[in-house]
């Protein structure tokens, strides 16, 4: 099992290299799925099946269909590509990466360095307990979610809709003027 | 009746704020009515409670309307405290105060600012009736600012005028330099009584200090102060004469009547710490004599009508302070309410005089309106003689005779403060008569329009009547000996006896006092009526000449000021210029915005920037709690 | 399932993630791209509490996971849409373009 974890954890690391590298948004977002789906086998390493379970459905399928069907209706072009391998230039990209690293190296430290006793053998948490602890103490939560559910639903949908242009009147002078 | 007290400042302050608010709004009638009305009412309810004050004769009305406020152990009160002493001054203020009201909607009637000068009228009479009620000395100070404000408005009444606003400036500045003094006062008293309650530290004042004890001389030097610039006393005294540039009604009534008076009220209120620093209180009596001389001999000089009446306010306050100075108390405050009531009618007379003239102050272009303006010359010629003490008929005569009288022979007296006193009386009555000469005798040299209407003329005829009849409350021993007034007095302020042996001679001293005023009558009547060319061959000698100009210009304390102060101060503040220590601010405001303009850099709407922003703000918190 | 994975494994292999998310919002201009590097930073901190939830034995890092995972569904809905009037404003997916902050 630990060979598992570790194998899916290089997947994981190696195809969210190849996401945040691609210039073709297709491409990466496949190995988008490839990396939602190695972390899954990670959940399911840590003893939380149910969680892996839900990360296939919903982040690798939901999330990841509904950006295709945006991309797709973006109607995406090779000049589309090109454009991003020019906006990808290395200028652009080492000073975050320094950054980034700098802050990974503190986290990294922060986790070594944290004297967290021996970990045990894993035992798995069933869907069951947390089916129960959801709705027990945390129905609250679970309402707000529904709320947000909703709220994402009507908002996108508001602002999903094909208007009609609108320029304020003020800026339809300007533009008229030049 | 108790119930009563707070309506009288609450009545003034009243019509002020209702002519302040909707002043624009009413029409002249209206707003003459209300600035009239209030001060009138409150002079009814002053009768009301001064006939039950004289019948019933309680030691005092007490009423305490809300406390005002309370830090720590200060918790000074609105409360209102009426004895015979403040009796005294609120029924000066409301009667003399509604009787000016009176001649000022005849006298301003063309006036467009007509509902603002009532409204800082009102406003006046409540702070000076809060000054004189007051149970303690701060709220004796609210009142005291108050009247000292209204005096600043009132005098810049005509602001467009510059010199109007100038001398504006140089009351209240000037005054300022006393209340200064007079703040540290309180603050001395708070600090050694641990109150501000009149009462409490007259009572306590005896057994914290002994007689002529350091404190008490320098508390009562600082009340002093105060006075002596609310006063127009020596050495504060150059704002008054300039203080005259406001409307006459407001001269009659703050700047002779009653404000400038709050000195003398100070000093009698405060009398037993002044008891106590015989110092301070010699000073009191050196500063009335030598103030009543110097004013004297300046308006021995002017040709302004309302100038010579102000020099003559100062000189008589001067008496007032003399006979407080060698605690003649009642004495003091008896010649300030007949004080209140002739030069209240002089001034009154004199912007008759004005109005009638086509605002013409100047009096060598008067004359000859003896004729034209019967009842402002009688009503004129009777304060006059109120003001020159002459004997036996007007009121005047009673009460500065008093003044002498103790001066010379009570316990405090002194034979050289009796001479400048007798001198001054001298002078007074030169100038007093220069004054009626010049004005009402001779050829008339400038048209009068129109004699004066019914609203002007009745409030001289009984000020008129007022100013002789008044003295006849208080008469000598010799004379009638009538004390109405001191017996008045009694509990609040002590008596004063005169020394036995020259007790005896009492009359040959009042024939003294009463010859030297008849003999400046005379010089005046000799120089300006009988024989000018006297005069003019005086005028003719270079020392005359250089003395004219010296006492016309006030003893050239103006000039001295100005270049003692100053000029000083101009000077420092040329050098400080670019002002050194605002430097400092502005660096800081420059660089406040500096960052402004950095931090607005980083607002332009590229997302990543914000990002990174996050990012390195993450770092700093990350590494700051990693290296603690 | 008794298996040991070392916990500090499991977190760094978080903290990575999150980091690869983080650099790519950083670099890209395409808007797509940073809502797919966000959802690779969500994705990444819902493991941290899943790691969290398995050491304590406990079901609340789970929890945590699922409302992670309702806000990511909500947030990207609403985001696509953002990104689809962005793109009929602008005609493009330059997230630059939009920094005039006028409405």
């Amino acid at each position: 099992m630990e060979l598992t974890f570790y194998i899916a954890a290089a997947v994981a690391i190696l195809s969210t290299v190849m996401v945040i590298t691609r210039y073709n948004m297709i491409h990466a977002l496949l190995y988008l799925v490839v990396s939602f789906l190695a972390v899954a086998v990670v959940f399911f390493t840590l003893g939380a099946p149910f969680m892996a379970a839900l990360e296939v459905i919903i982040y690798a399928g939901a999330i990841v269909v509904l950006i295709i069907f945006v991309i797709m209706m973006l109607n995406m072009t090779q000049e589309d590509v090109q454009r991003e391998k020019e906006w990808l230039q290395p200028a652009t990209w080492v000073g975050p990466a320094i950054l980034s690293a700098v802050l990974l190296a503190e986290l990294v430290y922060i986790v070594v360095a944290a004297d967290t006793p021996a970990a045990g053998a894993v035992v798995a948490v069933d869907a069951k307990f947390v089916g129960l602890a959801l709705f027990g103490p945390y129905i609250l939560g679970v309402q707000l979610s529904g709320i947000l559910l909703t709220a994402g639903i009507v908002g996108a949908y508001h602002l999903g809709r094909q208007k009609k242009k609108v320029i304020h009147r003020f800026l339809q002078e300007r533009s008229a003027a030049a | 009746m108790e119930n009563l007290l707070w309506l009288i400042p609450a009545l003034p302050f009243l019509g002020a704020t209702l002519l302040v608010l909707f002043g624009t709004r009413l029409s002249k009638t209206l707003a003459a009515v209300i600035g009239v009305g209030s001060v009138g009412v409150s002079a009814l309810i002053t009768l009301l409670l001064g006939i039950g004050f004289l019948s019933a004769r309680p030691a005092f009305y007490h009423q305490e309307v809300w406390q005002w406020f309370s830090v720590a152990d200060f918790n000074p009160s609105i409360a209102f405290h009426l004895d015979a002493l403040s009796m005294v001054f609120i029924f000066v203020i409301t009667f003399v105060g509604f009787l000016i009201h009176l001649y000022a909607t005849a006298y301003m009637a063309d006036e467009p600012d007509f509902s603002r000068f009532f409204a800082c009228m009102n406003l006046f009479v409540g702070s000076m009736l809060v000054l004189v009620m007051a149970d303690n000395l701060l709220l004796l100070y609210l009142g005291w600012e108050g009247v000292g404000l209204c005096s600043y408005l009132l005098i810049g009444f005509w602001y467009k005028e510059p010199a109007n606003g100038y001398a504006a400036r140089k009351a209240f500045i000037i005054t300022r330099v006393g209340d200064t003094a007079m703040a540290i006062g309180l603050f001395m008293l708070f600090q050694l009584f641990g109150t501000l309650n009149i009462q409490t530290i007259l009572a306590e004042a005896p057994e914290a200090w002994a007689v002529g004890s350091q404190m008490a001389v320098i508390v009562a030097l600082l009340l002093l102060g105060g006075a002596v610039g609310k006063s127009g006393q020596l050495p504060l005294q150059t704002w008054l004469p300039d203080a005259m540039a406001g409307p006459t009604p407001v001269s009659a009534l703050i700047h002779a009547a009653t404000m400038v008076t709050a000195g003398v009220y100070l000093i009698a209120r405060m009398y037993v710490v002044f008891e106590l620093a015989p110092v301070a209180q010699l000073t009191v009596a050196i500063v009335g004599a030598v103030t009543l001389l110097l004013a004297g001999f300046s308006a021995l000089t002017q040709y302004d009508l309302k100038r010579v009446l102000a020099y003559s306010t100062i000189s008589q306050i001067g008496y007032m302070f003399l006979a407080l100075g060698v605690g003649a108390w009642s004495a003091g405050i008896f010649h300030f309410m007949i004080h209140a009531f002739f030069k209240a009618l002089l001034f009154l007379c004199a912007g008759a005089i004005i109005l009638t003239l086509h605002h013409e102050q100047d009096m060598r272009q008067m004359g000859g309106l003896r004729k034209s303006m019967p009842v402002v010359f009688w009503t004129f010629l009777i304060g006059a003689a109120s003001l020159a003490a002459l004997p036996l008929i007007t009121a005047g005569f009673y009460s500065k005779d008093q003044i002498l009288w103790y001066t010379l022979a009570g316990p405090g007296g002194n034979v050289w403060l009796y001479a400048a006193g007798l001198a001054g009386a001298f002078i007074t009555s030169i100038y007093t008569f220069r004054m009626v000469f010049m004005t009402f005798y001779g050829e008339s040299k400038t048209h009068v329009s129109h004699p004066p209407g019914k609203r002007i003329t009745v409030p001289l005829i009984i000020l008129a009547i007022l100013s002789v009849v008044g003295g006849f409350i208080e008469l000598p021993h010799n004379f009638g000996h009538v004390v109405l007034f001191s017996d008045l007095l009694a509990p609040v302020l002590p008596g004063i006896t005169a020394g036995k042996i020259l007790a005896a001679n009492e009359w040959l001293f009042q024939l003294l006092a009463a010859l030297f005023s008849l003999g400046g009558v005379f010089v005046a009547y000799l120089f300006y009526l009988k024989s000018p060319s006297l005069l003019r061959s005086v005028k003719r000698s270079g020392t005359a000449m250089a003395l004219h100009r010296f006492w016309h210009t006030g003893w050239g304390f103006d000039a001295l000021y100005n270049t003692l102060f100053v000029q000083p101060y101009v000077y420092l503040s040329n050098i400080n210029k670019r002002d050194v220590i605002d430097s400092f601010y502005t660096g800081l405001a420059r660089v406040a915005e500096g960052f402004h303009v950095m931090f607005s850099q980083t607002q332009n709407g590229i997302l990543r920037n914000y990002v990174m922003g996050i990012v390195v703000g993450a770092i700093m918190i990350l590494t700051i709690s990693l290296l603690l | 399932m008794s298996t040991t994975v070392s916990m500090e494994a499991a977190l760094l292999l978080a903290g990575i993630l999150f980091m690869l998310g983080l650099i790519s919002v950083l670099i890209r201009r395409n808007i797509i791209f940073m809502l797919i590097s966000v959802e690779i930073m969500l994705n990444a901190t819902g493991l941290a509490f899943i790691v969290a939830g398995t050491r304590w034995v406990q079901p609340d890092g789970q929890i945590m996971f699922i409302f992670i995972l309702t806000m990511a569904a909500a947030e990207v809905s609403v985001g696509l849409a953002l990104i689809l009037q962005i793109y009929h404003q602008l005609k493009t997916l330059d997230s630059d373009a939009a920094n005039f902050m006028k409405g």
